[in-house]
């Protein structure tokens, strides 16, 4: 079993980057390998709730999250430092706290070299 | 191909699935069923109802792993085994139920 | 246990080096491609991030094609060396994951 991180670094909507982060992630999840997922820079505002993009004609991604540990995926990272620059709080984000935790650059660097394999979105 | 109900005919994709979901009813259900040689039973009319409250709830059409992982939360470990559903929606439950239901084709469904 | 990390944008206009440098640790190996090659310049807004990384242990590369293409060859910082294709894919074998930052 190898381990991946997938590293989202991209907001919604303006490009198709975040969706096809999870898309991958999604279909990563049927090989059953360890699966770990990074929100950092501006991939944390997917997490963002109250989104809306019906009239962009586009999914709603932050809808998807939360089923993530249906798929396996329970290892779900947000970077601080990239909540604090962007004035987010916890209660600002579709997941329950229960559901990820939040490291710093130094805990980024170390899960990333824990990994077999970095997928870069 | 449409499908036809009741002399009323309903689009869907190369595969079966409905084109426009808001079409879907337990009748249009029920004809899905048939094209797939399934009578619906109360067994599988729980199945069908777990899956669209999931697409209500994440948007997504769950594919194997996360409907077995759900059925098993609500429906109990019994339901909850790929065996339990093979048997209800051969031969590809995921993608046969989600039909069924009126979802589109699971995301990523192997 | 370490890693290569990629990046690809300009610090002039994207934040893309910045968050790279806040990441990597001694060990690591950064190499700027693309437009990512005027992070090399000594005016770049990271590029005292850059010197201190450096110093503490990170490897620092730039393409060289993309130095030369872009004018950039004697405009360099002294941290940074030149790497060609084939040193890319020593380098990515070397390492045992690549994170590209765009």
């Amino acid at each position: 079993m190898k381990n991946l991180l997938f590293v989202s670094r991209h907001a919604p909507y303006g490009t198709g980057i975040a969706r096809e982060a999870l898309d991958a992630l999604l279909g990563a999840s049927a090989y059953g390998q360890n699966l770990s997922l990074l929100f950092m820079d501006d991939g944390v505002f997917q997490l963002l709730n109250a989104q809306n993009p019906s009239k962009l004609n586009q999914k709603n991604l932050s809808a998807n999250l939360p089923a993530l540990p249906l798929y396996d995926v329970e290892n779900i990272f947000v970077h601080s430092e990239s909540l604090r620059a962007r004035a987010l709080h916890a209660d600002d984000l579709v997941l329950e706290p229960k559901l990820f935790k939040v490291i710093s650059s130094q805990e980024v660097a170390e899960l990333m070299n824990q990994q077999d394999q970095l997928l870069s979105f | 191909m449409p499908l036809v109900v009741n002399g009323r005919e309903f689009a869907t994709d190369k595969d079966g699935y409905l084109v426009h979901r808001e079409e879907w009813s337990p009748t249009v259900a029920e004809a899905l069923a048939t094209q797939e040689q399934i009578t619906l039973t109360p067994e599988h009319w729980e199945i069908l109802e777990l899956l669209r409250e999931f697409y209500h709830q994440y948007e997504l059409a769950p594919a194997m792993r996360p409907l077995v992982k759900q059925v098993a939360l609500k429906l109990g470990p019994d339901k909850g085994r790929s065996i339990y559903l093979m048997q209800l929606f051969p031969p590809s439950p995921a993608k046969v139920a989600s039909k069924i239901a009126g979802l589109p084709r699971p995301t990523n469904c192997l | 246990m370490s890693t290569l990390h990629t990046v690809n944008k300009s610090p002039f206009s994207h934040s893309t080096l910045a968050s790279c440098l806040s990441i990597c640790q001694p060990g690591d190996a950064l190499l700027l491609i693309e437009d990512g090659v005027y992070g090399a310049l000594a005016s770049s807004p990271q590029a005292e991030q850059l010197r201190a990384v450096h110093a503490k242990g990170v490897r620092v590369y730039a393409l060289e094609p993309d130095i030369e293409a872009r004018g950039l060859v004697g405009r360099r910082l002294d941290e940074v060396e030149l790497s060609d294709y084939a040193g890319f894919v020593r380098l990515s074998s070397e390492l045992r994951c690549v994170q590209s930052w765009y």
